[in-house]
């Protein structure tokens, strides 16, 4: 049958092939590429070597763009997932009204970012106008807590349909020994079902942190990086990088940055993925 | 009997604080549907936690000026092409490339599977320029085919996710049909496609999400001129129209919801069990 199939090569595989290959494999290498020159369409690119590079490490904005990334993604992730597991918990319980509530939880999920971005605004300002304090657009920490906030909201119901999931599949048997041995609620929930549940532990770590590094449409609808690039996340200081500053030396900069930040995400996944995978349970 | 009441009573309790969450979590959608109904004078920072009022309702003004000036239905037309035109070419495509890359075993098949997966972890800056300027040589940059970029761009996932599943269908059953005298082609169709259907609705529940929802790629690659999708034309609102209009954005954002939502309640089995089967994989 190998044999056979290898022969359609080109039905099979061909056009899929193609379209990668238009839209990830030219693109990724030119990209490489280009971060190392200074151009402002493909064609009229000029080899400067690694000057982009150092540019793009001693631009405040980026650093400070790292730092207000990461200050995010490790709030977020932690918050996420502590209360995407409680929840998940709770509805585990067969309590009344469980199909509801999974489906209020999980409804944010479906909207997009840049939608979800400007439901926050309005909600957001309206708080914040309220409470007699400057609007989001001249509020920095009110920045900081909405994207958190919004990240929440959207990416709770996500996180607890994975937890529920990994829940579900505990085996009921490993549950009944862990009550006849006389394990307390508490223990049961440290001994038993967080060890078996690790896989989604994992799976959920891996997905919080990846979203919360990449993020990019929220960040542009509910504060655009207002005031003064100080809410700005790295996805979004490589774009205004690119589309909105002046001079022709900034293209170059700002690929030179998409790839240290390629580097950097491809960092992170790897390392969490070592990380978790280790302390996982075997079925 | 004392026992069991002191059994149920935590589960209602649980039952009552996760409805007010509920309730919480559903008022910031809430809040804009019920603005969306007013004037544009009463929605400022002040007063939009307002009820609408006699003077301040404005019936479906915002909904009826979204549509007619706004271009609601045209951007929803275009987001309409470019989702199903991608999903179902990703669904083909990569499916069919999936089963070529897990029973055929060589080095082709090995380094697309590995680079598939890598393409999953890039960040879409990192080829953010360079495709929509790819795009623009090509003339993939109209709704019409723009879906062969994002099946070039989202191939990674699904065939990662098809691969997955492949590996668990039992190599008899096409052997016997390829025994049976048909083709790969007519195995392909009449007896692998069958089996995938579950993978098939997972995968396409994912693909929808993203496409639906995607802002920044149509952005770049589209003329906005020309063409706006949903994301483009919300977003267009505080780019393009000087002060924003906040009535007919309301307007717009719950258009978009609505339709969503829908959806949502209808397939909520699909879209959840192909949330579940994505992430396992992923």
């Amino acid at each position: 049958m190998e044999k056979t199939l290898r022969r359609y090569f080109p039905v099979f595989v061909l056009p899929t092939l193609a379209a990668f290959v238009i839209g990830f494999l030219i693109p990724f290498a030119e990209g490489l590429y280009l971060s190392f020159c200074k151009f402002t369409t493909v064609n009229n690119a000029v080899w400067v070597g690694w000057s982009n590079y150092v540019r793009a490490l001693t631009d405040a904005t980026f650093s400070h763009s790292f730092r207000f990334t990461v200050a995010f993604a490790v709030v977020s992730t932690v918050l996420i997932n502590v209360l995407a597991f409680l929840i998940a918990l709770v509805l585990t319980r067969n309590i009344r009204g469980t199909n509801l509530f999974r489906t209020v939880f999980f409804m944010p999920n479906l909207i997009g970012g840049i939608v979800l971005g400007y439901i926050w605004q309005i909600l957001l300002n309206c708080l914040l106008s309220r409470l007699a304090q400057p609007l989001l657009a001249l509020n920095t920490t009110a920045g900081y807590w909405g994207l958190i906030l919004l990240m929440c909201w959207q990416q709770i119901g996500y996180m607890m349909i994975i937890y529920i999931a990994g829940l579900q599949n505990v085996p009921p048997e490993l549950m009944e020994a862990a009550e006849i041995d006389g394990a307390s609620p508490r223990q049961t929930l440290w001994k038993v079902k967080l060890p078996m549940v690790m896989p989604s532990v994992t799976i959920c770590l891996f997905l919080t942190i990846t979203n919360s590094f990449k993020l990019f449409d929220q960040n542009l609808a509910l504060t655009g990086g207002d005031p003064n690039h100080a809410t700005e996340m790295l996805a979004l200081n490589i774009y205004n990088t690119f589309y909105a500053r002046a001079g022709a030396q900034w293209k170059g900069i700002g690929q030179a940055k998409a790839v240290v930040f390629f580097i950097l995400v491809v960092a992170i996944a790897l390392i969490q993925l070592r990380a978790t995978r280790s302390r996982e349970v075997q079925q | 009997m004392k026992k069991s009441a002191a059994r149920r009573t935590p589960g209602l309790g649980w039952t009552v604080v996760l409805s007010v969450v509920c309730a919480l979590y559903l008022y910031p959608v809430v809040l804009v549907l019920l603005n969306s109904f007013k004037t544009e004078s009463a929605i400022s920072t002040n007063t939009a936690f307002l009820l609408p009022t006699p003077e301040t309702f404005a019936g479906l003004a915002n909904y009826v000026d979204a549509i007619a000036s706004k271009g609601f239905l045209r951007s929803l037309g275009y987001s309409l092409i470019i989702t199903l035109s991608s999903v179902a070419l990703i669904l083909l495509c990569c499916s069919m490339c999936a089963w070529y890359i897990t029973r055929v075993h060589n080095f082709l098949s090995r380094i697309l599977y590995l680079l598939c997966v890598f393409s999953m972890v890039v960040p879409f800056q990192m080829v953010m320029f360079t495709l929509s300027q790819t795009a623009d040589r090509l003339k993939l940059n109209t709704p019409w085919n723009l879906c062969v970029i994002y099946l070039g761009f989202g191939a990674g996932l699904a065939v990662f996710l098809f691969s997955g599943f492949m590996k668990s269908i039992p190599l008899e059953i096409e052997e016997a049909a390829m025994i049976d005298g048909c083709n790969p082609i007519q195995t392909y169709f009449h007896v692998v496609f069958p089996i995938l259907r579950p993978t098939m609705i997972s995968v396409g529940v994912l693909e929808t999400m993203w496409v639906w929802n995607d802002y920044l790629l149509p952005t770049l690659v589209l003329d906005i001129k020309k063409y706006r999708t949903v994301p483009m034309l919300i977003q267009y609102f505080r780019g393009s129209y000087g002060k924003v209009e906040m009535g007919p954005m309301m307007a717009c954002i719950m258009l978009t919801i609505i339709p969503i939502v829908i959806v949502y309640l209808l397939g909520q089995k699909h879209i959840i069990k192909g949330v579940v089967a994505g992430a396992v994989k992923g």
